[in-house]
């Protein structure tokens, strides 16, 4: 047995589980972003999926894979809009807001793609980012080809947090969304504009929300298919509860998440336990829920989450 | 004369049917601390909330240093230097008082701008008196501490105007005069004042001038002198005369319902100990007690809310075991809850909804298990005028109503089952004078007929004109039960703050 562990916990197996997180982690902090401010994003999961193809199909024909990531993240931003247009203009419910925009969003995505595409035999495909080596860093022994030797995407996801964390405590523009996202009323005396900032996290959620789409149709694999993000934005809106709504927290059980993940799919290969696949596969969704059981129990979230804020009501 | 801070001129405000304001007029002159009485739905809280731009006025025109103004938002008002502190306090509980004061200000740069903030609160302190800890968390404020962020919320936002929505009615009398204090620094500034109050004492030892609304008109402006008196003003809010409450005396009966060493079990809430109290028909039971030694639970327990770990309850000489609020209501126990808008009465539905909730499953309101709307319907207009709850009707949403509204649409169903005690938590907390007066008039009425009353107040001036005997609660415990005659507000307050009796 020992042997097997060794095998599994090598450079590969850290280099793996980042690259695994990163989508986890850009996708955790839009929805924290979004729910911080209030605003439950149920629209994560087709979110990530349209913006997969759009960032897809725009490197495809651009052959510009930065270009491609920006039309990614301008799909998430103006589904963004939209989740807002609909929960904070009309004020209807998140829930059923968040469902339809994922059916929507699913729904474009398969559209466009059949349209721009038809059904080829063999997917097509594009030359997907390739790893960037930090000088010097990556030639530390370790360290080195785990850190530093990834995908730029893997690169912004990691700084996104501190950043994401001084937004949020540090700046005035945090402290508003967070306001907003606690007592909608006491921000609105404060002269805070509510539905203004509101936007503003849905846009800033959605942008964040795209880039996880296109790291997993660019980066992650060179190639859309339709079960390119099968269930991790939904995996995403547990990590947010998980996390208790700290960008830290929440990047913190991305790697945790994607850590059992990488091991199931290690475990899976070295076909040691005979048990069948499907057991593996459960495995991260199985611990989620235990994990989810184990904390959120004592976790708070924004007062004002799924409440629509009317100015002339008291 | 000097150039008016603000120049409000025929605003009128509709809602629906209802006119909330009716071109009313209002000036306010740098210095000037003015008063601002009337009873509920007078259409106080709406002229402010005009002015305040929550609400946008049909009618009527604002200016601000002589300057015509549009105020569409809370931003605006604060951009034109007004501030409002309100009834219910506009705080996020989870964040620290110095990111409450942060909120909606430009940052240094990138960041937020601590130590401006620190430097403002200290300035704020050294001239008005106001301080507190930047760093404590708000909701672990007292409400008295709470109410204080709030007014130098306004203050750090430059406001020269500061309204202030019925102010004292969430404070100790200490406190109260702490806060006039602050106010008067403020005035001596330059800045003026808008105070909205119940109390005629407070108006008249706080403010310059007084106007007085009711039914959103201007009833009376007048300079405040000591040639007013409080009968003056309180007969020109309520329009007609008012006469001192009696209260004859009466028998006391049998024990309609008794605690014998009832202890909780605490947990998150506070822990009743060993609590023996006694009410009587015919009598009226105050009890009273610092916020937070244990009346709540109290109620909780006798309205079969929290259950009773050990310790005996009877009702009419029953022993209960179980309790649940089913069959403290089956008992004829009757409750007026602490928090109408939330335990009392739910406002996002109509009235008449609200009203019947708790009976609905009996006759007449329903027959073989159907809601009979028509009986609900007869039932809540005939209560609405029986007491006269000003509503628009049967209909209206219950969030609508104003607080005196509510209390007596709570009042109208717990005494429409004829409840044999009925339990009052700050039965006229946030009322005014009238409708105060309206809700002691009906305990007053239950204790004639041999009913028993008990009243939960933290105001002592309350208790002692209503009540034949006042029980004291501190830390969970009774520390003791005087008979009216032989209480005095100093014995009760060393009561309440722990102290036995000498």
């Amino acid at each position: 047995m020992d042997d097997i562990w060794g095998q599994i916990f090598q450079v590969g197996f850290f280099a793996a589980l980042l690259r695994i997180a990163t989508p986890l982690i850009l996708a955790s902090l839009g929805e924290m972003f979004a729910e911080r401010a209030g605003v439950l994003n149920l629209g994560i999961e087709g979110i990530m999926l349209l913006a997969a193809m759009t960032g897809f199909s725009t490197a495809y024909f651009t052959g510009s894979l930065w270009l491609g990531l920006a039309a990614a993240m301008a799909t998430g931003m103006v589904m963004g809009a939209l989740m807002g247009l609909l929960t904070v203009s009309l004020g209807l419910s998140q829930h059923v807001s968040g469902i339809g925009v994922t059916l929507l969003c699913t729904g474009f995505a398969f559209f466009f793609y059949r349209l721009i595409f038809g059904q080829p035999g063999v997917p097509p495909s594009i030359e997907a980012f390739a790893t960037v080596k930090v000088p010097l860093l990556s030639d530390i022994p370790l360290i080195g080809p785990v850190l530093f030797d990834q995908f730029a995407l893997v690169y912004i996801a990691l700084l996104a947090v501190p950043v994401a964390a001084f937004v949020l405590f540090r700046t005035p523009w945090g402290l508003s969304l967070r306001a907003v996202g606690e007592s909608p009323r006491a921000a609105d005396s404060a002269g805070v504009n509510v539905a203004l900032t509101r936007y503003q996290a849905l846009i800033l959620g959605g942008a964040f929300m795209g880039a996880a789409g296109a790291f997993l149709s660019m980066a992650q694999f060179n190639a859309f298919t339709f079960g390119v993000i099968s269930g991790r934005g939904w995996v995403c809106i547990a990590l947010v509860v998980f996390g208790q709504w700290s960008p830290w927290k929440c990047a913190a059980g991305a790697l945790i998440f994607a850590a059992i993940d990488t091991l199931q799919l290690r475990l899976q290969a070295s076909n040691v336990i005979d048990v069948p696949y499907q057991v593996f596969l459960m495995l991260p969704f199985v611990l989620t829920i235990v994990a989810m059981a184990a904390v959120s129990r004592n976790a708070r979230a924004p007062a004002a989450l799924l409440t629509p804020f009317r100015k002339e009501e008291r | 004369m000097a150039q008016a801070l603000l120049e409000m001129r025929g605003i009128t405000k509709r809602f629906g049917a209802v006119v909330a304001n009716d071109r009313v007029d209002l000036s306010l002159l740098p210095g000037d601390i003015l008063g601002l009485l009337g009873e509920n739905g007078a259409g106080k809280t709406t002229l402010m909330n005009v002015l305040f731009g929550t609400y946008a006025p049909d009618e009527g025109t604002i200016a601000i240093d002589g300057k015509p103004v549009a105020i569409h938002s809370a931003a605006d008002a604060l951009a034109l230097g007004i501030g409002m502190v309100h009834q219910h306090f506009h705080l996020v509980p989870s964040m620290t008082v110095l990111e409450n004061l942060m909120i909606g200000l430009p940052g240094k740069g990138l960041r937020l701008d601590e130590a401006g903030a620190r430097a403002r609160l200290a300035d704020v302190k050294a001239r008005f008196g106001l301080g507190l800890d930047p760093d404590a968390l708000v909701s672990g404020l007292a409400i008295g501490e709470q109410q204080r962020l709030e007014i130098i919320k306004v203050l750090f936002r430059g406001a020269r105007i500061v309204i202030l929505d019925e102010p004292t009615a969430v404070l100790t009398p200490q406190e109260a005069e702490g806060l006039f204090a602050a106010l008067r620094a403020m005035a001596a500034e330059g800045f003026g004042v808008v105070f909205i109050s119940h109390k005629l004492h407070e108006i008249r030892s706080l403010t310059h001038k007084v106007t007085v609304l009711r039914q959103g008109r201007i009833a009376a402006s007048l300079a405040m002198s000591d040639a007013i008196t409080d009968r003056q003003l309180a007969e020109l809010m309520c329009g007609h005369e008012l006469t001192p409450p009696v209260k004859p005396a009466s028998e006391t009966g049998e024990v309609l319902l008794s605690l014998d060493g009832v202890s909780t079990a605490g947990g998150r809430r506070v822990r009743l100990r060993d609590v023996s109290l006694q009410v009587r028909g015919g009598e009226i039971l105050g009890i009273a007690g610092v916020s937070g030694n244990g009346q709540r639970e109290l109620a909780d327990v006798i309205a079969g809310m929290l259950p009773v770990a050990s310790g005996t309850l009877q009702v009419g000489g029953l022993a209960v075991r179980e309790t649940s609020p089913r069959v403290m209501q089956a008992l004829g126990i009757g409750r007026v809850p602490e928090d109408r808008m939330t335990t009392g009465l739910i406002t996002s539905l109509p009235l008449s909804d609200s009203m019947v909730l708790p009976l609905v499953a009996k006759k007449p309101f329903s027959r073989f298990g159907f809601i009979d709307h028509g009986a609900i319907r007869r039932f809540v207009t005939e209560q609405i005028t029986a007491f006269g709850i000003r509503a628009a009707g049967p209909d209206a949403r219950t969030g609508t109503l104003s607080g005196g509204n509510l209390q007596k649409a709570l009042l109208a169903r717990e005494l429409s089952q004829d409840p044999r005690v009925l339990l009052a938590a700050q039965p006229i907390r946030g009322l005014d004078v009238g409708a105060a007066r309206f809700v002691h008039e009906q305990f007053l009425a239950l204790r004639a007929a041999g009913r028993a009353v008990i009243v939960i107040s933290e105001d002592l001036e309350e208790l002692f004109q209503i009540s034949d005997r006042i029980a004291v609660f501190f830390e969970g415990r009774v520390m003791d039960v005087l008979p009216i005659a032989q209480a005095s507000v100093a014995r009760i307050g060393l009561l309440m703050s722990g102290q036995e009796a000498a």
